[in-house]
């Protein structure tokens, strides 16, 4: 691409960001087309989701052929870090938003609805009482059955936990640079992802279809569905973008001193691992 | 401290016209590109909001339907603080950041590009719900359900527009942080940093902390809307005024990004025109973080009246009104650097002595809303608008317009025309007081906010205030006038501009180089 004299890079001009907006408005649009019940809606979703995914093979593909010619130097490097750093950051926020309306779901308006501190409860539901987990005094989505925490949940604790030792690992291994150790290392972790993932369809279709546990369940259900669907979402983007990286180590890319891409990806997946951690202790356990 | 050098690529992306404006990953470029589209939502909420005071000039209903009305009022609101004053301020971090620290551009260029390039995208969309079935959105810009969940065809599209903002915000935050934190030329410690660049610094890490916040708290609207879940249904065991914790704790920071450049801005211009040095630099750094942790933790002074425990309403009173002392701490810090300066009156400097009066009016009306007891008459009445557009307009907005007079004769190598500019500040200081200060008095009597029709007895303030309106509408061509005579031509600028300015972007030439510093220069 472009050579570099031990400079700050500055690139000139780009067309992906402008591919990305058309495509993730075309995405965005389309749903919102979809979810009015207009007919177009699927197909911009399609089109645009496919636009989204040209735009990210291409500007990573850009990305990943500069830093293998060498063009960042390590100033370069340490923007990348501050920025994955605080783009983590941003999706903390984003989980803190749906943990906040858990705690405040069963610290307030579960135990008010009940009649604590408030005597509405009398008029608008009276004899209802408070109870974790619940679907509200209207019995939205009829009776479920919550979700326990010693069985599913528990593996796929192990199963994170593990892949974020196992990418820990491959990291040494990359520092060593023990290309065989780092690329297996690598395929552990994706599996364990993965793993989890499919462990996760599981325990969702058995919810939907055994439990009477839906996204409908009152705010037991919103919640519990939000939270490990979101974090599951999550963990999907990681799981690949680890194999992306995976692939990029087999192929030879990285160097012991210099792999932001696989620090960055390695970031966010613990990122993910401790949302987990979160969720296995506020959403199931307690 | 690393030195930050460019180099040129040879083989890239070089389009001309539009592409170029398309593909363009450089500060200036895309700092103008975030001015021009802040100043052409500032004339498209401006237009919603003549609508708004046209309609309220007599009591009775003149020219809108009352949802139509509700309509502005919720598309004003949205328009005017992310698609006006939010781009303006990046736009200014754009193209002063780099050059006042030091920098070659900004850290991560095609990001840059893309922060800038969704804004059109979100806003076309945003827009586009007026002419949608059931309208567009009109359950007020604060989107509280279970009225927003009424919203017709266009809820989806409020809800991505929303998501859209968010992910410009933040990236354009991420941009700032990065830049700030790595690309300081040697010898700029962060306590030799030029305060507009302390702000946003603190300004980023706030929107980086709550813009996230706000998209949680749509995509729970969303998903109550469409997917069956029940955040906020009390028959689901959730409640609507958990939307409102979750949309303020995003709401109270989110208005201290809307001030917190302005007050660097300020910090910036008066000492400039005082010809002394900022009084209390560091103590306006302190100010700063103390009023952005601060906002953490007063959110709920926006829901006195919604039904809180008792020591939920006294926490957030008094935490509210303790943000009275750091902002004190700076309306003194500047009122010290003027003190015994050799003073001149330029029009940047007009529109800082205007936004240093008329802002302490709206932190003033603040207090009086800070307490709870009081609050409980206030709340929802034109005296919270009064309020708010003292501190957006006066205050943020004002700061924007003297940030522009300022700095437009370095961008653009012209010398603005002087006495337009003192009649655009004169012209807009009188009518926005005429606009906005009648309102004091109709909220204190009781007038509700967001209501089309209204008793006989506010008859009087109300079109007074309505002229006031107009006058300040159109005095705002004028400045439209003022900025593209000044890009086309004027006095040639020297480099320094003004003569009592200091910091690093003055040693530039007028106007500057593409890439601001390929060398980065030694600061001592
Ligand atoms: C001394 C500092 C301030 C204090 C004590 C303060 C206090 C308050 C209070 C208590 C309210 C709620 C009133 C009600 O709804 O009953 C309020 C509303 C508001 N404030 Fe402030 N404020 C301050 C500064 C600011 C600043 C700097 C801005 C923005 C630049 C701002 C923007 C707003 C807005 C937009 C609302 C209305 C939100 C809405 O309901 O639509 N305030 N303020
Ligand atoms: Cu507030």
């Amino acid at each position: 691409m472009s050579e570099a004299h031990g400079g700050y890079y500055v690139p000139h001009g780009t067309h992906w960001p402008i591919v990305g907006s058309i495509g993730l408005t075309t995405l965005l649009v389309g749903l919102a087309n979809f979810l009015n019940g207009s007919s177009v809606g699927t197909t911009m979703m399609v089109v645009g989701l496919g636009i989204v995914f040209f735009m990210m093979f291409g500007w990573f593909g850009q990305v990943i052929r500069e830093s293998e010619s060498g063009t960042y130097n390590d100033q370069v490097d340490k923007s990348f870090r501050w920025g994955m750093g605080w783009f983590i950051f941003s999706e903390v926020m984003f989980f803190a938003a749906f943990f906040g309306a858990l705690f405040y779901a069963r610290i307030f308006s579960v135990p008010w609805l009940g009649g604590a501190d408030v005597e509405t409860n009398e008029l608008l539901w009276n004899g209802w009482e408070a109870m974790w987990p619940t679907n509200g005094p209207g019995d939205v989505g009829g009776e479920f059955e919550s979700m326990a925490a010693w069985g599913i949940p528990a593996i796929n604790t192990l199963l994170l936990l593990s892949s974020g030792v196992t990418v820990t690992f491959a990291h040494w291994a990359l520092k060593k640079n023990s290309r065989g150790p780092l690329v297996m290392w690598l395929l552990a972790t994706v599996v364990l992802g993965f793993s989890f993932l499919a462990l996760q369809i599981f325990e969702y279709t058995h919810a939907y279809h055994e439990m009477n546990l839906t996204l409908g369940s009152g705010i037991y259900g919103s919640t519990f569905f939000m939270l490990t669907g979101f974090h599951g979402f999550h963990v999907t983007i990681g799981a690949i973008m680890l194999t992306v990286i995976m692939l990029r180590c087999a192929k030879g890319h990285f160097t012991p001193d210099h792999h932001f891409g696989f620090e960055g990806v390695a970031w966010y997946w613990h990122f993910v691992d401790v949302v987990w951690l979160g969720l296995f202790i506020f959403v199931y356990i307690l | 401290m690393s030195t930050a050098t460019t180099h040129d690529a040879h083989n890239e992306e070089h389009p001309s016209g539009l592409m170029r404006w398309v593909t363009t990953t450089n500060h200036k470029d895309i700092g103008t590109l975030y001015l021009l589209f802040a100043l052409m939502m500032f004339i498209v909420g401006g237009a919603m909001a003549m609508i708004i005071r046209a309609e309220l000039f007599e009591p009775g209903l003149q020219f809108v339907e009352p949802q139509f009305f509700n309509s502005m009022t919720t598309m004003h609101a949205l328009v005017m603080i992310f698609g006006a004053v939010m781009p303006a301020f990046v736009g200014l971090a754009n193209w002063l950041i780099p050059m006042m620290i030091g920098a070659p551009d900004m850290a991560l260029p095609r990001m840059n590009n893309w922060s800038f390039w969704i804004l059109p995208f979100a806003f076309a969309i945003l827009l586009s719900t007026l002419f949608m079935e059931g309208g567009a959105p009109a359950g007020g810009w604060t989107m509280y359900p279970p009225l927003v969940l009424q919203t017709g065809n266009a809820f989806p599209f409020l809800i991505f527009s929303v998501h859209l903002m968010g992910i410009s915000s933040i990236m354009g935050a991420i941009n700032v942080i990065v830049t700030i934190v790595n690309m300081r030329a040697p010898g700029m410690t962060m306590m030799k940093m030029p305060l507009f660049v302390w702000t946003w610094l603190i300004t980023a890490y706030l929107l980086i902390a709550t813009m996230p916040v706000l998209a949680g708290a749509v995509t729970m609207l969303l998903t109550d809307r469409f997917f069956d879940t029940s955040f906020f249904n009390a028959a689901g065991g959730g409640d609507p005024v958990m939307f409102q914790h979750i949309f303020w704790f995003f709401g109270h920071p989110e208005v201290y990004i809307l001030i917190l450049p302005a007050f660097g801005i300020v910090s910036q211009i008066v000492p400039t025109f005082a010809r002394k040095p900022l009084f209390g630099y560091s103590s306006m750094v302190y100010a700063t973080a103390s009023i952005a942790f601060l906002s953490f933790i007063v959110w709920a002074h926006h829901m006195f009246t919604v039904g809180m425990p008792l020591t939920g309403e006294l926490f957030f009173m008094y935490a509210t009104m303790l943000i009275a002392v750091p902002t004190g701490v700076k309306v003194f810090n500047w009122v010290s650097t003027m003190w015994r300066g050799a003073m001149t009156f330029e029009t940047p400097m007009l529109f800082a002595l205007g936004f240093v009066v008329m802002f302490t009016i709206g932190g003033f009306s603040g207090l009086m809303l800070a307490m709870a007891p009081v609050d409980f008459q206030y709340h929802d009445t034109y005296f919270v608008v009064a309020h708010f557009h003292y501190v957006l307009v006066t205050g943020a907005v004002f700061a924007i317009m003297g940030a522009s007079y300022y700095w437009m004769p370095k961008w653009t190598g012209h010398m603005y025309d002087e006495r337009l500019g003192k009649l655009h500040f004169w012209l807009s200081t009188i009518s926005v007081n005429v606009l906005f200060f009648p309102q004091h008095f109709l909220g204190l009597a009781g007038m509700p906010r967001r209501i089309p029709d209204y008793s006989v007895q506010f008859a009087g303030f109300n079109e007074i205030s309505s002229i006031g309106g107009f006058a300040f509408g159109l005095t705002q061509l004028l400045y439209v006038y003022i900025v593209f005579k000044t890009i086309k031509g004027g006095a040639k600028a020297t480099d320094q501009v003004w003569e009592g300015a200091h910091g690093l972007e003055w040693t530039l030439p007028s106007p500057p180089p593409y890439h601001s510093f390929s060398t980065a220069p030694e600061v001592k």
